[in-house]
């Protein structure tokens, strides 16, 4: 009859695999050779017809500590442990192979070969993973050290408690030794510890952020016997709190910040269609989306003519070629038909609807209405830790993507030609007009120049979002949002308003529900420019009062 | 003739009032006759679901006729009218809910499909009342109503103007979707409201109840016509399109702005709710997505291609730009849009007084093209 | 009418009773540009006022700020001895009675002449009076007055913008009248007229100055001449000079600030 596993059971199955273990490390080389034989025997021992048997033979198996052990006994946990009818061997079958179990050596092909599976239940498996645990606390690899660690630190028994101490004792590697540190820190907390290890346990432990311990913690704060240890416990519980509160809202943070930066970009190109050349462009969403396209266009043709080496760079190309697309789409609509309604905002909003619709259709027509997948290049993808805060290489990218393009486009209108020419018409048509300007060709290109950003953003979003012909309609009310928060005209006004909605947003979600959150900031936002109709930075004087 | 008699007929001139009656009777009386008695093969017969069409169709007029009294004569262009719209149409939809009953899927006589799905064990408060069809019917206006008068208040005060305000009503119907699409809401999340069996007592899948709900559609534009041509004939009306091309110059004569457009503001979303209730019983369904933004500057199109500031136009534009939607979605699918797209860049750049304006050019008629009220009410002609 | 329990008092209302307009201290400044500086400026009921001064002096900031559509940063703004004006809107500014002609001609050009003169007529101002609102027959006979006031009764049926220039000039110089305010401010009433409308407008202004107080800003110096009334300089938001046209055109400061040095 198969018993429940115990702790007593695993405590010494932990003990024997140890001991086996170190055996195994400290033995000299003939010595091996004669436990080749024991080894054999005890692999054979495995074939047993009852479970208990079987349990007991995977004891004794873990005991003997034999390198190839853990091989053994992962292929009895999946069952590709088979006896050969025939010989008797027991064997491994993987992958249409059989290979010897004691001696790793190959016998043939599986097809045909008459086998009989040696089954395991639930329990043999539970008790095969924690021998396995316990003997990788002593494998020759650090890394499998630190796992089978981290292993006990996520279920930690008491029994465990001596296994560890002689690991760490025969341990050298830094990483693996703290690993092994916290985990017996956490087994002596849980009672197997004097009071005064149980308290250098709770010191040990007061870093973590992970639940399972700080309940542990907990745990320890309301149950120790020891009145000092029970204090230390909870204040380590009250500092990993605070701590934690701390780390969430940096967390916000970073995620406002990154939700804010895809916001800004998408805002920038509006700042300057709308807050300078006054024109209500609705079909800003589009520009994204077409800007998203483009990026997949080239990622194709990166697919299709580039060797996968350089498919990283297929980004790089595409900033530019959204850029040039989009710029040249915002131009032509300028031309065509917002320059026939300046000085008529609601036509002009009308009309750029109109546009918006045009544009999504056609892209339905050539691409389908379903999303299209956008790949991450390499470099774009993974994360990196910084001060416990985990954070993802594309969000870091598109935040500085966006700076970078705030900045750009500052600097370009302080300082170029065509910036100046922009602000001058911006300020006094006519008399910039007077001043030999050409003012509708700066018209086309400043309109050009926004939809071209928009575009730059779409590349951006494409990293972020699915790419679909409706892309641009879930950005299109944020964006307005965005510039009408910020104050209409002002790149600062863009950038603040941009980073406090994401940021607002992000700690609303948890409170509130991400859609509640969003309901929330729309009615701030209207409340808001009751107070400031010009938003956070207003431009203020009689020349902007009609 | 008493002054109220007076000004009644004062609502339109002698011609107007020959075509707005003709037009009433023919589409309240004349269209269900046809249903009822031309034989099913002749050319004059109008099938049940032709009825059906035009009762939406006259749902979608009746909100462009709400849009076009404060765009075309106060200016504002409201891109949330959807939202007064949706609002008059949930609650009636709240009312056809409660008129299930047992007949649901889940039996429940107290409570609707849907919160049964969500194990709610009781009718949330705001739900109360709504069994009555007079709650109801007075919900489907003063909600829309108490919106529109909260959030004009706040704009209009705040002198926020133009495309700011376009703005912020869009931002207003997009959080209201948003708000709609929530399960815990109790609107019925994603679904919405539906499988809705009768009215006031009758069948809904009855031709005679269809046609009835025709009929009232029709009555209801014919009413909030008429109650839009006494605001914008009204010395009110007149200070609405001065302040439409002269806002401050308005406030310098003492005239409240804030209460002018608030009125109109008000009154126009309590038309757009009506439109909303008679719609949800026609199309047997109201869901979240008529809150979306897209919709709301739909109807500004239909307004727009009729001929802004004339309150007739924007009926004529909401007839035609969805009788072509139902062509084209019939025939190719694709196309609307491209067409629907052109249609607002065409209306823009060529017709910016739609097709009332271009009618009035092709024939060369003197009459004003500009929305301006009749030069003189002929209440004041009787003291000359 | 000025409240003479109030001329015992002492401070600002002490000083503002018995005036129209009373302006003390009033600054406004727009991101630092200071558009006045501590503007002092007392107006007697009946009087008639010239403003005068070079671009940028803050003349248009100062009606703005009396007719409410700016808020000064700090300063006194009484009307009629009593009534801060700070604290109203631009509607109730217009209701107490003071009339505002803007420098372009502001009419409501879809509206006809009689239209727009029926808007500006005195009477309730409240929304829902204003929608059941019906023209009595004393009402058409001040409009019908009116009309031959500004020489536009054959007009009255024509859309204000068909109007020409100068006949807007006059529609809205009768839509002021038709407010009947105590107060009344023009700012460049003649810019753009003819000769013979310049001095048509200049008799007109004399007739309507005869039963309220009326300030006009003005560049045409024939024109102020013709008016022939006291007259204050601005300059840089403050006051520079007051007296007689003939007084301040002899002041040293005002000729360097005109002719520049």
């Amino acid at each position: 009859m198969p018993r429940r596993p115990s702790f007593k059971l695993l405590l010494a199955l932990a003990l024997t695999a140890m001991i086996g273990a170190v055996l195994l490390v400290s033995a000299a080389a003939p010595a091996r050779a004669a436990d080749a034989a024991a080894f054999e025997a005890a692999v054979t021992a495995l074939d047993q017809k009852s479970f208990g048997d079987k349990a007991k033979a995977v004891d004794a198996l873990a005991a003997l500590g034999d390198a190839r052990t853990p091989q053994v006994l992962r292929a009895l946990s999946a069952g590709q442990l088979v006896r050969h009818k025939e010989t008797g061997r027991i064997l491994i079958a993987a992958g249409g192979t059989l290979t010897d179990a004691a001696t790793g050596e190959a016998v043939g092909p599986a097809d045909g070969a008459p086998l009989a599976k040696i089954v395991a239940n639930n329990q043999i498996r539970t008790q095969i993973e924690a021998a396995l645990g316990a003997f990788l606390l002593f494998s020759e690899n650090p890394a499998e050290r630190i796992t089978a660690a981290r292993q006990v630190l996520g279920n930690p028994t008491p029994e465990a408690a001596p296994a560890l101490v002689r690991a760490l004792d025969a341990e050298t590697d830094a990483g693996a030794r703290e690993a092994l540190t916290r985990a017996l820190a956490a087994v002596q907390l849980l009672g197997g510890g004097t009071a005064a290890e149980r308290l250098a346990a709770v010191e040990t432990l007061s870093d973590t952020n992970d639940p399972a311990l700080k309940a542990l913690l907990t745990t320890a704060a309301a149950n120790d016997p020891d009145a000092a240890v029970r204090e230390a416990a909870g204040d380590a519980v009250k500092a990993i709190d605070t701590r934690m509160a701390v780390l969430e809202v940096g967390q916000n943070l970073i995620f406002g910040l990154s939700a804010g930066s895809i916001l800004l970009l998408a805002a920038i190109g509006l700042a300057i269609t709308f807050g300078v050349m006054g024109v209500i462009n609705m079909a800003h969403g589009e520009m994204l989306m077409l800007g998203a396209y483009t990026t997949f266009v080239v990622q194709e043709v990166f697919r299709a003519t580039l060797p996968p080496s350089v498919f990283g760079l297929y980004l790089v190309v595409a900033i530019p070629a959204a850029f040039v697309v989009t710029g040249a789409v915002g131009v032509a609509m300028e031309r065509g038909i917002i320059r026939f309604l300046y000085g008529r905002p609601l036509e002009t909003l009308l009309a750029t609807w109109g546009i918006s619709l045009i544009l999504q259709q056609a892209v339905r027509s050539l691409f389908g209405a379903t999303n299209r997948e956008v790949a991450n290049p390499e470099w774009m993808s993974g994360s990196l830790e910084l001060l416990g805060l985990s954070l993802t290489a594309n969000r870091i990218v598109i935040i500085l993507f966006a700076f970078a393009v705030l900045g750009g486009l500052a600097a370009f209108l302080r300082w170029s030609s065509m910036g100046l020419n922009m602000r001058a018409v911006t300020q006094n048509r006519r008399m910039a007009s007077a001043m030999g300007i050409p003012t509708g060709r700066v018209d086309a290109l400043t309109f050009g120049l926004g939809s071209g950003i928009a575009g730059v953003a779409g590349v951006a979003i494409s990293q972020v979002a699915n790419v679909s012909p409706n892309l641009g309609q879930g950005y299109i009310v944020d964006s307005f949002m965005v510039v009408v928060f910020g104050g209409v005209g002002s790149l600062w006004g863009a950038l603040a308003g941009a980073f406090s909605l994401g940021v607002v947003n992000k700690f609303l979600e948890p409170m509130a529900g991400a859609m509640l959150g969003k309901i929330l900031v729309l009615v701030f936002i209207i409340l808001f420019i009751q107070k400031r109709p010009r938003g956070l930075f207003a431009l203020r004087g009689r020349a902007f009062e009609n | 003739m008493g002054p109220i008699t007076r000004r009644l007929a004062s609502l339109e001139k002698g011609r107007g009032w020959t075509v707005f009656l003709i037009l009433t009777a023919a589409f309240a009386v004349g269209v269900p006759l046809l249903n009822a008695f031309a034989p099913a093969d002749s050319a004059l017969h109008v099938p049940t679901w032709v009825v059906q069409l035009m009762g939406k169709y006259l749902c979608y007029a009746l909100l462009a006729l709400a849009l076009d009294l404060v765009w075309g004569f106060a200016g504002v262009l409201s891109l949330g009218h959807g939202a007064f719209f949706a609002l008059g149409g949930y609650a009636m939809g709240m009312y056809l809910m409660r008129g299930i009953g047992d007949r649901s899927v889940y039996g429940n006589a107290d409570l609707p499909d849907f919160m049964v799905f969500l194990n709610w064990k009781e009718l949330p408060w705001y739900w109360w009342g709504f069994d009555q069809f007079w709650f109801a019917a007075l919900m489907v206006v003063l909600v829309p109503g108490a919106l529109a008068f909260v959030f004009g208040w706040l704009a209009f005060r705040s002198r926020i103007t133009g495309v700011y305000l376009s703005i912020i009503t869009q931002a207003m119907t997009y959080a209201l979707m948003l708000a709609f699409f929530r399960n815990e809401m109790g609107f019925g999340g994603n679904n919405g409201l539906t499988d809705f069996k009768e009215i006031l007592g009758f069948d809904m899948t009855a031709d005679a109840t269809k046609v009835g709900l025709y009929v009232a559609t029709v009555l209801f534009l014919a009413a909030s016509y008429l109650l839009c041509r006494f605001i914008v004939t009204s010395r009110l009306g007149r200070v609405l399109l001065a302040l439409r091309d002269a806002e401050s110059r308005v406030r310098f004569l003492g005239h409240s702005v804030t209460g002018a457009k608030l009125f109109a503001f008000t009154v126009s979303a309590m038309i757009a709710g009506i439109a909303g209730a008679l719609y949800v019983p026609q199309v047997g369904i109201i869901n979240p997505s008529e809150f979306s933004p897209a919709n709301s500057i739909e109807v500004a199109i239909w307004t727009a291609v009729g001929g802004r500031g004339t309150l007739f136009g924007p009926i004529l534009g909401a007839l035609t730009v969805n009788g072509a939607k139902s062509f084209f979605t019939g025939v190719a699918p694709e196309i609307w849009l491209f067409f629907l797209g052109a249609l607002f860049v065409v209306v823009t750049l060529f017709l910016p007084k739609g097709l009332l304006g271009l009618a009035a050019t092709v024939k060369g008629l003197r009459r004003p093209t500009l929305p301006t009220p009749d030069t003189q009410p002929s209440g004041e002609k009787t003291h000359a | 009418m000025p409240e003479p329990a109030l001329a015992t008092n002492h401070g600002p209302a002490a000083l503002a009773a018995g005036s129209i307009l009373y302006l003390d201290g009033v600054s406004v400044s727009f991101d630092g540009f200071k558009a006045l500086n501590t503007l002092s400026l007392v107006i007697a009921p009946g009087e008639m006022r010239t403003i005068i001064g070079p671009n940028g002096a803050g003349k248009t900031t100062m009606m703005d700020v009396i007719t409410g559509k700016t808020r000064p940063d700090e300063g006194a703004v009484l009307f009629d001895g009593s009534v801060d004006l700070t604290k109203l809107d631009e509607a109730a500014i217009a209701n107490l009675g003071i009339g505002r002609k803007f420098q372009k001609p502001t009419v409501f050009e879809n509206l006809t002449v009689f239209e727009n003169l029926e808007l500006a007529l005195k009477g309730p101002r409240r929304t829902f009076a204003v929608l059941l609102a019906s023209l009595t027959g004393a009402q058409r006979d001040r409009i019908d007055a009116l009309l031959a006031t500004i020489r536009l009764t054959e007009r009255a049926q024509a859309l204000a913008g068909a109007l020409s220039h100068g006949q807007k000039q006059w529609l809205e110089i009768g839509m002021l009248l038709a407010q009947e305010p105590r107060f009344l401010m023009l700012d460049e009433p003649v810019a753009g007229m003819t000769d013979a409308e310049t001095e048509q407008t200049a008799d007109l202004l004399r007739e309507i100055a005869r039963d309220r107080s009326v300030l006009v800003v003005e560049h045409d110096m024939e024109f102020v001449r013709a008016l022939g009334c006291k007259v204050t300089v601005l300059h840089e938001g403050s006051v520079l000079a007051e007296g007689s046209l003939a007084t301040v055109q002899a002041n040293e400061r005002v000729i360097e600030v005109y002719l520049g040095r």
